[in-house]
């Protein structure tokens, strides 16, 4: 082995910047990080002085093999990027090909696709409060929206096949219509979510250690919020009502009433809250959306890129040369490029995709919250205590499989 | 969405050599010399305070061969617009954003990572998603899916 390779991680910082401070390492593998990230920091008694957080432990080249593979097949990657709310990523990708292509989505489609953004995003914010809660010693309120989470996964997987990455979206589409009783069920689960998390807002909300804990800790303002590029929850604790939904309608949200929550701090508490106030207005959003969900097909008749019947193509000669054609090449994409964004759980997801009219991409990038949050994430730990780098990260909500793609 | 602005901008900004809407986004071409003080009077006169992006596309055969892509936002008027220069593989070279915007410090650190374009100006273009000691930058077009990397010893 040749020893002359440098150690693969390099701090900023090597020195301590002053007497009587010592660097500390955490990560990459810490039982109370939820992420695989390593953050080096110099402490001056138990007071951060710097930070600096190192990603990149889960890259796995995410962009370089999009480039081999058809549009089609980049579904389930796509999946892996934010697994606490694959659906969302799913049809973030969608939109972004969807947009070259020139396909205008079906009703149907559109609102079940807003449906199931919404529903991804409560699991979404379930995982984070929980996650954050249980480390700050908060057992049943984890418990409680762990169990709400499954509720979701279990009823998510009825509808998909799967628990966690669906593999739902399609270009132009979904992949099948809701079974029957989905949504009696949902209604069900809807009612259940308000049971438990009105009981987590009973235990945490005017907790004295939750406050003491959460409470002017991890503080960003407005303008330093939005120089970091922070989006989603963080920059909305701040005070500043930036949301995608209401900034630049996409699916179906210009049709829906919702309001934006906002914090008044940008601290730890606010984060907690405002993500908690989000999922309340998800709620309302579905239970507005299961009116309003029209019937009709869910895929557009474009046979560019909607695969045609099984029965077709067992027995009529085109059926079966398009599907040959989409399964072996790929939706022919037209030349040019496109950067479409949605507001998924954490924030801005941007897709920016390159085509040069092939079946497979030029290029795809993904412009994934959780990596631009982890460029600001020091600002949010220096100043702070040791102990309050947990629930400061976990107010972030980093997802390592998109940030580090 | 306020779209006034993007006419604006279109008129205002002489140093832009080209401008065209792609899939209702304006997009703008500034050569690399020019790219700081262009951001710096979109972020001032514009308010585009929202760095969202940079990445890099690479045309081989083509002169120059890379396509730098940046896309800010405004929070004020909630659009977004694409800025492009193109470098060559030679000098890779184009001034860094991160005395504007903070953001810029990690994206630019990826995008040398996996195009090996050179941002003049940001003190800190470590390694990120990427590890020291890493040969090549996999996002090129010339370098192949499969290939090996040298093996990184244990740590004592």
């Amino acid at each position: 082995m040749d020893a002359k390779l440098p150690n693969p991680v390099r701090s900023v910082f090597e020195q301590v910047e002053r007497d009587g401070t010592v660097v500390v390492n955490i990560g990459p593998s810490h039982p109370a990080t939820h992420g695989t990230i390593q953050i080096i920091v110099e402490l001056d008694g138990e007071k951060v002085v710097r930070a600096d957080a190192h990603c990149g432990y889960l890259h796995r080249g995410f962009e370089k093999e999009c480039e081999a593979h058809t549009w089609h097949n980049l579904i389930p990657y796509v999946d892996r990027l934010n697994y606490c709310s694959a659906l969302s990523n799913d049809f973030a990708y969608c939109a972004a090909v969807e947009e070259l292509m020139g396909i205008e989505l079906t009703p149907r489609c559109k609102y079940l696709r807003t449906l199931l953004a919404e529903y991804s995003r409560i699991a979404d914010h379930l995982t984070c409060i929980a996650a954050s809660l249980m480390e700050m010693g908060a057992m049943t309120a984890f418990l409680y929206l762990v169990m709400l989470r499954d509720f979701i996964y279990e009823h998510l997987a009825a509808l998909t096949g799967a628990r966690v990455t669906y593999t739902y979206g399609r270009i132009g589409g979904l992949a099948c219509d809701l079974p029957p009783g989905w949504l009696a069920r949902l209604d069900e689960i809807l009612d259940q979510y308000e049971v438990f998390v009105g009981r987590v807002h009973g235990l945490m909300d005017r907790n004295r250690i939750f406050i003491d804990r959460t409470r002017d800790v991890g503080v960003i303002s407005t303008a330093e919020a939005i120089n970091w590029g922070f989006t989603g929850p963080i920059l909305r604790s701040t005070g500043a009502p930036r949301d995608l939904r209401k900034d630049t309608p996409y699916l179906a949200y210009a049709e829906l009433d919702f309001e934006v929550p906002v914090g008044i701090k940008g601290d730890n508490y606010d984060r907690y809250y405002v993500r908690m106030r989000e999922m309340d207005e998800s709620v309302h959003m579905i239970r507005q959306l299961v009116d309003l969900l029209p019937d009709g097909p869910i895929n557009v008749d474009d046979r560019r890129c909607t695969f045609p019947e099984k029965r077709l193509v067992y027995t009529e000669i085109e059926s079966l040369i398009n599907h040959f054609k989409l399964v072996m090449e790929g939706p022919q994409v037209p030349a040019g490029e496109v950067y479409s964004a949605q507001e998924a759980p954490n924030g801005e997801l941007g897709f920016y995709i390159v085509s040069t009219g092939e079946g497979t991409p030029y290029k795809v990038h993904v412009r994934s919250p959780s990596f631009v949050h982890m460029g600001g994430a020091h600002r949010l730990m220096e100043g702070y205590q040791l102990a309050d780098i947990i629930p400061t990260f976990g107010s972030v909500n980093m997802i390592g499989g998109e940030c580090d793609r | 969405m306020d779209t006034a602005v993007l006419d604006l901008l279109k008129e205002r900004l002489d140093t832009v050599h080209e401008t065209a809407i792609s899939h209702g986004t304006l997009v703008l071409v500034v050569a690399p010399a020019e790219l700081p003080g262009t951001v710096q009077r979109l972020k001032s006169e514009f308010e585009f305070d929202l760095f969202l992006d940079v990445t890099a596309v690479d045309w081989p055969g083509q002169k120059p061969r890379f396509e730098v892509v940046y896309h800010f936002y405004s929070t004020t008027h909630r659009v977004r617009f694409r800025l492009k220069t193109r470098v060559s593989e030679e000098d890779p070279t184009v001034g860094s954003l991160v005395s504007l915007y903070g953001s810029a410090r990690f994206m630019e650190r990826e995008c040398h990572d996996m195009y090996g374009i050179v941002f003049r100006g940001n003190p800190d273009l470590r390694p990120i998603l990427l590890y020291e000691g890493f040969v090549g930058h996999p996002l090129r077009k010339d370098y192949p899916k499969r290939a090996e990397q040298p093996l990184v010893p244990y740590r004592d």
